[in-house]
């Protein structure tokens, strides 16, 4: 089955918050191969209305978080995990035997930047971004937009404010198209 | 001169355009854009100095936080 071959591939994913953890726990059930997953930050309460992490989790880094909750899902998947913040010094390394990067910061600078680095540095990369996913409602406006390797998720306009925050429903529709993308492109790759 | 901007072709008066221009001209007011010339990244340092010329495509992607 054309979905065994998802076995042999690897995804970077940058940051685990609402789209990293999301993201990470849709390929991980359909059985991703292998996850680089990175981040710096701690889980706490504000996090739980829309990031793949629970009551008992708080306080925990959240690349250990993630690296248990993966393997609740799906023993098989390999997960290598860096508690670190990504800057331009340390991507391309990290990612560089990625087949496919997601791009799941929550800052539109942090975006910026893994974003420029990735086109600048490893030009032969796939990038999944995703941006403007706050809020509610508004279903249709999400969609996926694409530039050669660059895809970008959401609905581009919507971002965070206080009549804004960013919630399980629109932040979880964003880290899914993330991974429905990143299937699309690995699965084409391999029939290529 | 015809370039395509956003995967759509635009028809811009002149020439020429730097990245600023076109910028006022097409009302991107955002401060956190991600610009490709040709598939080129721009940096922000650069946008004065970086010329659109007839035939160039150009992506202007803004980027908002949340996640």
């Amino acid at each position: 089955m054309l979905l065994e071959s998802l076995k042999g591939k690897t995804v970077g994913i940058a940051g685990c918050g609402g789209l990293g953890s999301n993201c990470a726990i849709a390929l991980a059930r359909i059985g991703i191969g292998k996850l680089i997953i990175a981040d710096f930050d701690i889980i706490v309460q504000s996090n739980l209305n829309r990031q793949y992490f629970f009551i008992d989790q708080l306080g925990m880094y959240k690349v250990d978080a993630l690296q248990t909750n993966i393997k609740r899902v799906n023993t098989d998947v390999i997960v290598e995990k860096h508690c670190l913040k990504l800057s331009t010094d340390n991507i391309t390394q990290l990612f560089k035997n990625c087949d496919v990067i997601v791009e799941a910061f929550d800052l539109a600078e942090m975006k910026k930047m893994l974003i420029e680095t990735v086109l600048t540095e490893m030009p032969e990369k796939f990038i999944i971004s995703g941006s403007g996913m706050a809020g509610w409602g508004n279903n249709n406006t999400i969609k996926t937009i694409n530039y050669e390797k660059l895809y970008i998720c959401g609905d581009l306009t919507t971002e965070i404010s206080e009549n804004t925050p960013p919630l399980a429903p629109r932040v979880g529709i964003v880290a899914n198209m993330q991974a429905n993308q990143v299937v699309e492109i690995l699965l084409n790759k391999q029939n290529q | 001169m015809n370039i395509i901007l956003n995967n759509t072709p635009e028809t811009i008066d002149g020439k020429e355009i730097s990245i600023a221009q076109l910028l006022i001209l097409k009302n991107f007011i955002f401060k956190m854009l991600v610009i490709k010339v040709n598939e080129q990244i721009v940096k922000k340092q650069d946008y004065e100095t970086t010329i659109v010329k007839d035939g160039d495509n150009v992506v202007v992607l803004h980027l908002v936080s949340g996640g």
